[in-house]
């Protein structure tokens, strides 16, 4: 079974070619590392995934059907943002806002809904955090709600959109590890995006390499390589291993290393 | 007190407008749309001058600019975020423009007291059927989409992929909010809306972390400073509109040490 193919997929914001002519196909109940520098379409190739934006040519399955929005099968975790950090909801009511959300009506949650909320937060380990409010939680606290929310009607495919960011190392393992287990125990394909591939290394079984409007799928020593880069860059890039670290250089310069630090500024 | 018919009137109106104010208010804080409802009320003030201009009762003409221009707001959507010069430049010309209309009609200065600070005082039985009506139809909008609109206030993106309609459901809901105003316009008066819909659900947003619970405090809040205030009001002969800003500021900085 294939969980995402993309054919010939183009896809443009505006007058910018975001992925040009992208062919690709996932398969069911790996976890995937989306990298690539800033601009490169990480969140695009997610939401044409999840039918939020068009592609101009080719086209785009999910687990064999045409990419549609509002399709139960595919968990999303966007970007945070800001506004969610000052949110003086309840992490319950946040994760229940996500319940049938769709729907029209009141929002009190049913009783096999309340179930459903409750196995999500039990999942991820987030029980204690229902009743605090979500501007009172930390960074990794706030990813097990969303982590949480996502899992609501049991996908079978989960895209996180850069889970990582903004947290320290330590909580950078824990996240990775979780969804990993996760990803495992609920026989999920994941595509998890991030900046840099060193703390994904161990948990990711593919790397999905964005530039240039291309892509490079493959294991990790197959895609970060020198020449491989260097093509979905357009410049020379080296590939420096230093225990069991990965560093991709442009001369002297760490690239995945400054382009964290630039989105840490935003 | 409550043998004047006045002040049975007065009761009945801020007590409905009050607490559809507060539950549609909690949903506008939470989306941090306030200063939206802030313009759509001074948008109300041209329509009610308008209407008074051509014979119409000005609660029709504040209905009819308000939910105009809140649909017009739903459709601009995203591209009018972040443009708070632009919503304030259409806030001014509003009241530019009833300006412009009283000066025609040469009104009373009472009426554009009234317009302006609100006269709860002078609700009579046909305006507070009026009110009952539109709180109604502002409320059973908002059951219906409240659910929806939870989602999309909280995560747009993710609200959107599940299938929401982050367009549809902003102009339906700022379509209850214009309503909302227009009913809050005859209690506390164009300049002084924030004072009902921002203020108490601001405050039970505090207070509880709780979803239902803030949505009641919000509407019991807006109850409590309403009632109290019309109640002041009669025994000290000071105006309604500034008992209830009064209370309102009162609770929403009680609110602020948690």
């Amino acid at each position: 079974m294939t969980a995402v193919e993309f054919e010939r997929v183009t896809v443009s914001l505006g007058s910018r070619v975001v992925l040009s002519e992208v062919s690709l196909r996932l398969e069911d109940g790996e976890f995937i590392g989306v990298l690539g520098p800033n601009g490169s379409g990480k969140t695009t190739l997610m939401r044409a995934i999840l039918g939020l934006v068009k592609p101009s040519a080719g086209s785009i399955k999910v687990l064999g059907k045409p990419a549609r929005r509002g399709n139960a099968a595919a968990g999303y975790m966007p970007q945070q943002r800001q506004s969610v950090r000052s949110l003086r909801l309840s992490g319950w009511d946040f994760v229940a806002s996500a319940v049938n959300g769709h729907k029209w009506g009141w929002p009190g949650a049913r009783a096999t809904e309340r179930k459903e909320i409750d196995w999500a937060l039990a999942t991820v380990g987030a029980r204690d955090l229902a009743r605090r409010p979500l501007s009172e939680t930390s960074g990794g606290e706030r990813q097990r709600l969303l982590l949480a929310q996502c899992l609501l009607g049991r996908p079978r495919l989960l895209l996180l959109d850069e889970p990582l960011l903004n947290l320290d190392p330590h909580h950078q393992r824990v996240v990775v590890q979780l969804v990993r287990q996760l990803q495992k125990e609920l026989a999920m394909t994941v595509l998890f995006s991030a900046h840099e591939i060193n703390p994904l290394l161990g948990a990711l079984d593919k790397v999905l390499y964005l530039g240039g409007g291309r892509a490079a799928l493959g294991g990790v020593d197959e895609v970060i390589t020198g020449p491989v880069l260097s093509r979905l860059y357009g410049s020379e890039i080296e590939v420096v291993r230093i225990g069991g670290r990965i560093f991709v250089m442009s001369g002297a310069h760490d690239l995945e290393k400054s382009e964290h630090r630039h989105d840490a500024h935003l | 007190m409550l043998t004047y018919d006045f002040m049975v009137n007065a009761f009945l109106a801020s007590g409905i407008v009050a607490v559809v104010a507060g539950i549609v208010g909690f949903f506008l804080v939470l989306r941090g749309q306030t200063f939206a409802g802030h313009a759509l009320s001074h948008v109300g003030f041209a329509g009610a001058t308008g209407a008074v201009l051509v014979g119409l009762p000005p609660l029709w003409g504040l209905v009819a600019f308000t939910v105009g221009a809140g649909l017009g707001m739903g459709v601009l959507g995203e591209r009018l975020s972040g443009r708070d010069v632009a919503i304030g430049i259409i806030l001014s010309l509003s009241m530019g423009l009833g300006l412009l209309f009283l000066h025609f009609y040469t009104a009373y200065a009472t009426q554009v007291t009234a317009l302006l600070f609100g006269n709860v005082l002078g609700v009579d039985s046909e305006t507070l059927w009026t009110l009952l009506l539109l709180g109604a139809v502002s409320l059973a909008a908002l059951a219906v989409i409240a659910r929806p609109l939870l989602f999309a206030s909280i995560q747009p993106e993710l609200a959107e992929a599940k299938g929401v309609s982050l367009q549809l459901v902003s102009l339906l809901f700022l379509a209850i909010v214009a309503l909302t105003v227009a009913e809050c316009t005859q209690i506390v008066g164009v300049l002084l809306v924030f004072t009902l819909m921002v203020g108490p659900a601001a405050a039970a947003g505090r207070w509880t972390s709780r979803l239902g619970r803030g949505v009641a405090l919000a509407a019991i809040l807006a109850l409590a400073e309403a009632w109290t205030g019309v109640t002041l009001a009669y025994y000290t002969d000071w105006p309604t509109s500034f008992w209830i800003t009064a209370l309102s500021a009162a609770v929403y900085f009680a609110s602020l040490p948690r």
